[in-house]
């Protein structure tokens, strides 16, 4: 009982992590319809400023995340301007151009970070890194608390954000039909410039929560595309709330499969559910509610 | 025109199966091999990613499933890891049966997600599977030719057949139907056409030839492990980015653009030593941004920026 406790905290806890890098794909993928690949790449962007940060400048990763947000808001403006949007008007026999091009992007920032980095493994270590604190019988890791909470308490200003400001206001209008929304004066290319780039700032801060947890190497990347477009489709598209209830589900699955199953099909286990989401209830979790 | 084809067809089989009486060094005809090997993913892929337009992320699957059928013959069997050339194809084409069923319920960036999951499920299952597998060690074969002109026919002959079977599917009915299913598949469902089947129909021949490639891998290179034959970015995604580079829906794209990922690939590695994934990288995003259909299927776009560039000149002078 007491590791069966432990395996599901810890979950619930990483899960939350992951649901904010999520939040930031399903936003683009709400407003853009398209599965933004270079997703984890980012992320791993974000890691290696938040780094930088702490290396160079001795800035604790939770402070630093807020360096790395602007930075990557501003990457994902540029990225989404400068290069997606022009292939909106370009004619093409594959509809998913756009989706290549983010690969072709991820592979120009994964190499981009290699080249500057190396290809080493490196860590954060802080004076609390290794603390933890006591649940009953159960231990916790303190970064892994600290993240989650700062990890929650972004998704409830994103969701402030979206529900009451004129912008977030805009964005949903944009996700739910283009053309309407331009009709009623919303100013579409701009709030798509800012959706990318908010959802690359996003990007950022998961990583710089999840900073003091995981090695970092340019190929991590990899890892966070993976998870977050499982937690994407299993909450829905473009739905936050699915974005971070899904989050929540991958975390829990796959700390219980490493657990109860083995290490090695920690990651089967993430994507079968995510099959069978995929086959039996395409619109993700959001589509239980509605009903 | 069809007379062209075949003239031209002809010219390049004479001259691709001439060529090792030329290029005699190993390393060259190592880059050629490897051309083949790669142009037959790339027509392979092209046939369902291409003309049906289901785009694939996971045909990694299909690859090392050839692969580590060629290497079980060996491993389990004790015969010829030449007999998976044959078993290998039809083991792969069997398996996606049943992942073209599931998969096929979905459609545009789901049905490409779902393909990556599986490919992705394929590769953990082949790592922890180590009784059967050998796992992350991978299995490795005492080839029994060494010759590489002997694999340069192989490939060479894999390549015909691959671009004929799939040059004489799209130029049949089914061809007509599966571009019908990528431009708009409710109306080809409207008009009659049973999609899912005619998918499958793109899918067998796409998983058969991929298949055969991985065989040949087997053979060739003597190594495979799961991290290598069902990589995601190394297989899936650079499948997709060679066609893409070549042209979508052509029939000698994929070929082209194989011979410039092989070749690209080999110069900036050895003259730009570590960022020659970097510059590659770049030029793709290039490419899908200025040339989105590739370098065959923008083939016209091309010719007349050359011939206008040609017409300024000459007109300043």
């Amino acid at each position: 009982m007491l590791l069966f406790g432990q395996t599901v905290i810890c979950g619930i806890l990483l899960g939350g992590m992951y649901a904010l890098i999520a939040i930031g794909m399903t936003l683009i993928m709400g407003v853009m319809k398209i599965i933004n690949l270079a997703h984890g790449a980012l992320v791993m962007v974000g890691m290696y400023v938040t780094y930088v940060c702490f290396k160079e400048f001795g800035i604790d990763p939770y402070l630093g995340m807020f360096i790395a947000m602007p930075v990557l808001f501003f990457l994902g403006c540029l990225i989404q301007k400068y290069m997606i949007n022009r292939l909106v008007e370009v004619d093409s026999i594959l509809p998913e151009n756009q989706v290549l091009l983010t690969v072709g992007i991820m592979l120009v920032l994964t190499e981009t970070m290699r080249l500057i980095f190396k290809s080493d493994y490196r860590s954060v270590t802080t004076s609390y890194s290794s603390s933890t604190v006591m649940l009953g019988d159960m231990s916790i890791n303190l970064p892994m608390v600290i993240g989650f909470i700062i990890a929650m308490a972004f998704t409830f200003l994103l969701h402030l954000f979206l529900t009451r400001t004129d912008t977030g206001r805009a964005i949903r209008a944009t996700a739910q039909d283009r053309d309407a929304a331009i009709y009623m004066g919303v100013n579409s290319p701009r709030i798509t410039m800012i959706t990318f780039g908010i959802g690359s700032a996003l990007a950022a801060a998961g990583g710089s929560l999840l900073l003091p947890l995981f090695y970092l190497w340019p190929d991590i990347g990899h890892l966070f595309t993976a998870k977050s477009f499982i937690i994407t489709i299993l909450g829905g598209m473009g739905s936050t709330m699915g974005a971070a209830i899904g989050g929540l589900v991958l975390g829990i699955a796959e700390s219980l499969g490493a657990t109860y199953i083995s290490m090695g099909y920690k990651d089967v286990v993430g994507l079968v559910i995510f099959l069978l989401v995929l086959l039996f209830l395409p619109g993700g979790f959001r589509s239980l509610t509605r009903r | 025109m069809k007379t062209k084809n075949i003239i031209y067809t002809a010219i390049f089989v004479v001259i691709t199966a001439a060529l090792p009486l030329f290029i005699k060094a190993p390393y060259q005809l190592h880059m050629l091999i490897l051309v083949m090997m790669w142009a037959v993913i790339g027509t392979a892929w092209n046939l369902l990613g291409g003309y049906a337009g289901q785009v694939s992320f996971g045909h990694a699957a299909f690859f090392g499933l050839g692969a580590y059928t060629a290497g079980f013959m060996i491993f389990h069997f004790g015969i010829s890891p030449w007999w998976g050339m044959l078993l290998g194809p039809i083991v792969a084409t069997i398996i996606s049966i049943p992942i073209g069923l599931i998969c096929f319920r979905l459609r545009g960036p789901y049905f490409a997600l779902a393909m990556l999951a599986l490919g992705e499920i394929f590769r953990l299952l082949f790592i922890n599977m180590v009784s059967i597998t050998n796992g992350a060690k991978g299995i490795l074969i005492m080839p029994a030719i060494t010759s590489k002109v002997f694999y340069y026919y192989v490939g060479l002959a894999m390549l015909l057949l691959t671009v004929l079977i799939t040059y004489l599917i799209v130029h049949s009915k089914i061809g007509y139907y599966l571009v019908s299913i990528r431009e708009d598949q409710d109306a080809a469902t409207s008009l009659g056409i049973p999609t899912t089947l005619y998918k499958l129909l793109a899918l067998l021949p796409s998983a058969f030839f991929t298949g055969l490639a991985g065989a040949f891998y087997t053979n060739y290179v003597a190594f495979i492990d799961p991290h290598i034959v069902f990589n995601l970015s190394n297989i899936s995604v650079m499948v997709i980015l060679v066609v893409m580079l070549g042209g979508v829906a052509t029939t000698w794209g994929p070929t082209v653009g194989a011979l410039i990922y092989i070749f690209l690939g080999e110069i900036f590695r050895t003259t730009l030593g570590s960022a020659n994934v970097l510059v590659f990288g770049v030029l793709v995003c290039l490419i899908i941004m200025f040339l989105p259909n590739g370098i065959v299927g923008e083939l016209d776009l091309i010719k007349r920026i050359c011939t206008r560039k040609k017409e300024s000149l000459s007109g300043g002078v």
